[in-house]
């Protein structure tokens, strides 16, 4: 008996399977097919891929940071991609994922930004209104079976609010006050949360600065796909900062005192 | 008109004899009755300024813009046919998406003039379609810079450092052309701007009329804006004062 019912009263392929002796998932499909199906294809994995992205929030706003690689499977094979983007004037994207479908988003956030100031209505893009946007464009594309293979982060500040937000490939979305995709949601994610959790408004600038390179300096200990090149952006009051890249000391004298594991001979 | 009753300014696809396309002509009717549009192309940007006339004091300030905005570095000012005006704001929207989706990069105000002028053009061969009955001026800054072009009803493009188009326009070229615009910076194109539209406007005929102005360069951050209220207030007011030494 077959149990799927949109099996039923379908021609059988008597040549391949007389006694649909098939697992039902693996059902051969024996309608008419679509001459080009072939020819559409479809995002199955990412290819060239970011780590995490890590986002908090604190006193004056919101702080973003993200490393500059752009990785090749194990291969760290673009050592100069920003991953943070800026989105009108009081937002900041950060993606982990897919870096040409980031590329992609990058590029509908320009069409969509365009739009809207052609429009000359006095209203502006903000991170909310762009949080659901991306929202709506990355459940939409899922439901294509097609998704846009990237975990982002959107934060921002308009009309005295502080905003984080997290989008991924599913379309899932949650808001927090520290954020993390990636690698990172398992690595800098509590450190994060242990930093900032109920201290929201009195982390300053600073101290935010601070909480997120070390978490940057512990991922770059962990995770085997990040690098000692990273940007923070800053939205507050005053606008959006994307900083330049910088670098962390970082040590390393202890790997040598490591046993159990590795390459030493005793 | 000695062309009317002839039959030779049924179609736009007509020729009169003597080789003229009386539609198109027509066309430039249009612009003329409408207020004037100026443009200015300076060392460090372009100003837009148009003289718009109220026809009625129910209208709420600020209604019907004729200076519209094509993409972040260009805007756009007409004169003629407000509605021929947003068809080609449309026209020219589409072009910039068209040109970012293809090339990834933003369009240049040449490349929008061309392509624009293109249609207008083609506006002229066809009996079904009349003319575009408006005069634009794109303004604009691109990696080549400043620059300002004007589209006419026929299809011409052409580039210039000073553009007027519409009623006014033979006074305000000559205005513009006693002005040494590539060493103007921007403020200073924008009080010039302001007195020439104030100039060019006729109390008797017209009485009310907003002062519509726009500018991209370097004050604007290469984006095209409105010009501040507190810059477009002395702008005026001195357009005022100039134009009482000047009669």
């Amino acid at each position: 008996m077959d149990h799927f019912p949109t099996n039923w009263g379908r021609p059988r392929n008597d040549a391949f399977d007389a006694y649909a002796t098939h697992p039902i998932h693996q059902r051969p499909y024996n309608g008419p097919k679509d001459t080009f199906a072939d020819g559409v294809q479809r995002t199955q994995q990412p290819i060239v891929t970011g780590t995490s992205v890590l986002a908090i929030k604190y006193k004056d706003g919101v702080m973003m940071a993200a490393d500059n690689l752009a990785s090749y499977g194990s291969l760290a094979r673009f050592k100069d991609v920003q991953r943070l983007h800026q989105v009108g004037n009081y937002t900041v994207i950060g993606a982990g994922g897919d870096m040409s479908d980031f590329q992609y988003i990058q590029y509908i956030l320009e069409e969509l930004s365009v739009e809207e100031i052609s429009a000359q209505d006095g209203h502006e893009l903000g991170p909310v209104e762009i949080h659901e946007y991306m929202s709506q464009v990355m459940y939409a594309r899922r439901s294509k079976m097609n998704p846009l293979w990237n975990s982002l982060l959107i934060a921002g500040f308009k009309d005295g609010k502080r905003f984080l937000s997290f989008v991924d490939l599913l379309g899932t979305t949650y808001t927090a006050s520290t954020l993390a995709t990636g690698y990172g949601a398992y690595i800098a994610q509590p450190l994060l949360r242990k930093a900032v959790e109920g201290r929201e408004d009195i982390i300053t600038e600073e101290e935010a600065r601070k909480i997120l390179e070390d978490s940057m300096r512990v991922l770059f200990y962990r995770d085997a796909r990040s690098l000692n090149k990273f940007q923070i952006a800053t939205i507050s009051s005053a606008g959006v900062s994307i900083s330049d890249s910088m670098q962390l000391d970082t040590t390393w004298s202890f790997a040598e005192d490591i046993r159990g594991y590795g390459a030493q001979t005793q | 008109m000695t062309s009317i009753g002839t039959g030779y300014d049924l179609s736009a696809s007509t020729y009169s004899p003597d080789g003229r396309i009386f539609q198109v002509e027509y066309a430039n009717k249009a612009v003329e009755n409408s207020g004037t549009a100026i443009g200015l192309r300076v060392k460090d940007g372009v100003v837009l300024a148009v003289e718009k006339l109220v026809h009625s004091k129910l209208l709420v300030p600020g209604a019907n813009r004729r200076i519209q905005t094509i993409d972040r570095h260009i805007g756009m000012a007409s004169a003629g046919l407000l509605a021929d005006g947003r068809k080609i704001s449309q026209l020219a929207r589409e072009e910039g998406s068209k040109i970012r989706k293809m090339w990834r990069e933003p369009l240049t105000v040449k490349a929008l003039s061309d392509r624009i002028s293109l249609g207008a053009q083609a506006y002229t061969l066809y009996s079904s379609v009349r003319p575009f009955g408006v005069s634009t001026i794109f303004g604009g800054v691109d990696k080549s810079g400043p620059s300002l072009y004007i589209v006419e009803p026929s299809g011409v493009c052409l580039g210039y450092h000073g553009a007027a188009v519409g009623k006014g326009r033979q006074l305000a070229k000559t205005e513009l052309e006693k002005l040494k615009l590539s060493e103007l910076s921007m403020r200073e194109a924008v009080m010039e701007a302001a007195r020439i539209i104030y100039l060019v406007h006729d109390d008797n005929k017209e009485k009310e009329f907003e002062l519509e102005m726009t500018w991209v360069g370097d004050e604007s951050n290469d984006l095209h804006l409105p010009v501040p209220d507190d810059l477009l207030e002395e702008a005026k007011s001195r357009a005022k004062a100039a134009l009482e030494t000047f009669e």
